[in-house]
């Protein structure tokens, strides 16, 4: 990395459109569909089974829209990465600083910021927006491990991203990396985490340990492993993407 | 200075690049011709190092290109115009290009100006013709004031203004000591703007000289001969005259002659010993796009098929004139070649492209040049 190549990456991320789009999106989308989740939870609260009462988790149910919202930082994250790939602007900029690391991590440093920074305005917003909305269910950010909770779900949105861009840094496609990721996180990993037996593979997925630290209440579902573990565990599928990335950029023709 | 050392590109069972040797020296305007598909792109991207080679290296002063430090301060190079995002406007693309290497911001808006680009500055890029967008994939070549300097078919889709500003650009780099090496398909132009000359055919090197060197090597001049309408018998009697003499004769349509293997003042001399009056005695040099037409011929890969309706367009065809005899025809067969002229009924027309199909058998006439093969 170096502060001109870091410049240069931060005047491409902010000059294209689909960066906007995509992290106001992933925005938009978490705190509204988390809020009005949180409306609809409120007002049937009391209908619900008693073991449900008693494991209720305030915090992640403000986080439950960021299932969809978890898309748009995907989306930026490929589209980071494969724009450069599909206007051949990948082979303008080797053609003018031909090393290749220093070029992809500079660009993952600051779309990996500018992710973390949207993920925390995210979760925060999130977050206090939900409890306004739960009322006497909510919970104070001032409370045991919710401050943990609520940044570690911007770092979840940070390393969603990061992962998404190391994806699309071996597969150079962006329809090939949505294609894969975008059902991926949607439905196929929430799927196999619903049963008992697949549970014991999909609690090592990468979005599955990481949403970990979103949670403040034990809940019916047991781990072995806890909160930072989950997300030291989502940080390793991340370092693996990236270097996965970085190998194919370095030998492959661009 | 760039340097190739048996530079090799394969792509699976394809080879693109075939031991390709050469030199391309400051201070001069080096043209890098071939056919489609000749690996003149894939040569460009391995001196780049955006491809690496299969076998062999190719350095820019001495170094390959991925270790050269700062290397946008040294070498700039336009390999495709439309590798931009279309979404970023002109000024932004260039200024994250500039920023790679900490070049300031002041040097962006001194090359939009030089590529006159200076009012588009701040459109999206997808907006931009052909041309534009060649304009500025030229200021970027030129954002780190670089010694070396490559361009992929600089000129497709500039307008004559922009043709010769590109011709004039590569001079004037050229005359400041750089190196610079543009791949073209125009060969009137390459032929005005380019000092010395490398070709290559299906990945092989097939010429590396000088361009006028390049012409005289590949290509056989021809002198018109007009004589006066009024002498029927005169034109019969001159054309027997230079058959004797050792020339080849062709007949265009309108009745001129076209002679080779006689100088000018030998044919003149002839004329008058027969007392012919002539109306024309030109000298005809071939052209680079001759020369080089005859020596990629047989490197062609993408040839267009014959389309049955094209007779229909066709000139008319040269003759061979009635006073020569049979053996001349045989003599004659690749110096017509020379024209692209059809083959005269039962003349020497085995050759269905009137090429030869070795560059070294180039009609016979010059000097062969060195036979890649
Ligand atoms: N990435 C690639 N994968 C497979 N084959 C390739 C690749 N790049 C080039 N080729 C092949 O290599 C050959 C040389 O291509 P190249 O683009 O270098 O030719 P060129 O001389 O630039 O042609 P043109 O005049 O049309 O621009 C072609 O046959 C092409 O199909
Ligand atoms: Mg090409």
């Amino acid at each position: 990395m170096s502060t001109a190549v870091l410049k240069s990456e931060w005047t491409k991320i902010r000059t294209v459109a689909s960066t906007v789009w995509s992290l106001v999106s992933a925005l938009v989308a978490t705190v509204g569909i988390s809020a009005a989740l949180c409306w609809a939870i409120g007002a049937t609260f009391d209908d619900l089974p008693q073991e449900q009462q008693a494991t209720f988790d305030p915090t992640v149910m403000s986080f439950a829209g960021m299932t969809f919202g978890q898309l748009g930082m995907i989306v930026f994250g490929v589209l980071v990465v494969t724009s450069e790939y599909s206007s051949g602007m990948i082979r303008t900029s080797l053609a003018a600083v031909p090393r290749r690391g220093t070029l992809l991590l500079s660009k993952l440093a600051v779309a990996t910021a500018l992710a973390l920074v949207v993920g925390l305005l995210t979760s925060f917003l999130s977050f206090f927006l939900g409890q306004a909305i739960l009322g006497e269910h909510s919970i104070g950010i001032g409370e045991p491990n919710i401050l943990r909770a609520v940044v570690g779900a911007g770092l979840y949105m940070a390393l969603i991203a990061l992962f998404s861009m190391g994806f699309a840094t071996i597969l150079r496609s962006a329809v090939l990396s949505l294609g894969i990721l975008m059902p991926f996180f949607l439905m196929i990993s929430n799927i196999l985490s619903a049963f008992e037996t697949t549970r014991k593979v999909s609690q090592w997925f990468p979005d599955q340990a990481g949403s970990k630290i979103m949670q403040t209440v034990p809940g019916t579902v047991e781990t072995p492993y806890g909160p930072w573990t989950g997300l030291g565990i989502m940080v390793v599928w991340v370092l693996a993407a990236v270097l996965g990335g970085y190998l194919v950029l370095r030998k492959r023709d661009a | 200075m760039i340097e190739a050392v048996g530079l090799t590109k394969r792509f699976g069972a394809k080879t693109a690049v075939d031991q390709l040797s050469f030199q391309v020296r400051p201070g001069h305007v080096t043209g890098f011709l071939g056919p489609n598909g000749s690996g003149k792109s894939t040569t460009m991207r391995m001196i780049l190092g955006l491809d690496r080679p299969t076998s062999g290296h190719v350095t820019i002063n001495g170094r390959p290109f991925r270790e050269l430090p700062n290397a946008q301060r040294h070498v700039g190079a336009l390999l495709d115009a439309k590798a931009v995002h279309g979404g970023r406007r002109a000024r932004t693309h260039l200024l994250a290009l500039a920023q790679l290497s900490g070049i300031p911001e002041k040097r962006v808006d001194e090359v939009l100006g030089v590529v006159g680009l200076q009012d588009v500055a701040r459109q999206r890029t997808k907006a931009f013709s052909l041309g534009m967008g060649q304009r500025l994939g030229i200021a970027a070549a030129l954002l780190g004031d670089p010694q070396v300097l490559l361009f992929d078919e600089p000129v497709n889709g500039l307008d004559p203004e922009g043709i010769l500003w590109v011709r004039n650009l590569m001079r004037q780099l050229a005359a400041e000591g750089r190196t610079v090496f543009v791949s073209s398909h125009l060969m009137s132009e390459m032929a005005l703007t380019a000092d010395h000359l490398i070709v290559i055919g299906r990945g092989r090197l097939l010429a590396d000289m000088g361009v006028q060197e390049f012409i005289a090597h590949n290509s056989a001049g021809f002198a018109r001969v007009r004589v006066a309408d009024s002498d029927r018998l005169g034109a019969q009697a001159l054309g027997e005259a230079l058959v004797k003499a050792g020339g080849q004769v062709l007949k265009e349509p309108d009745g001129a002659l076209r002679v080779t293997g006689l100088t000018l003042p030998h044919v003149s001399d002839l004329a008058h010993e027969a007392g012919v009056r002539l109306w024309e005695l030109s000298p005809h040099r071939a052209s680079l796009e001759e020369a080089y037409m005859r020596l990629t011929q047989s490197a062609v890969e993408y040839t267009s098929t014959e389309d049955p309706r094209a007779e229909l367009f066709e000139p008319e065809p040269l003759t061979v004139p009635a006073w020569e005899d049979e053996g001349a025809h045989q003599v004659s067969g690749p110096t017509a070649a020379a024209f692209y002229a059809p083959p005269p009924p039962g003349a020497a027309g085995a050759q269905p492209f009137l090429m030869p199909s070795r560059p070294g058998d180039l009609a016979g006439t010059a000097t062969d040049p060195e036979d890649p093969r």
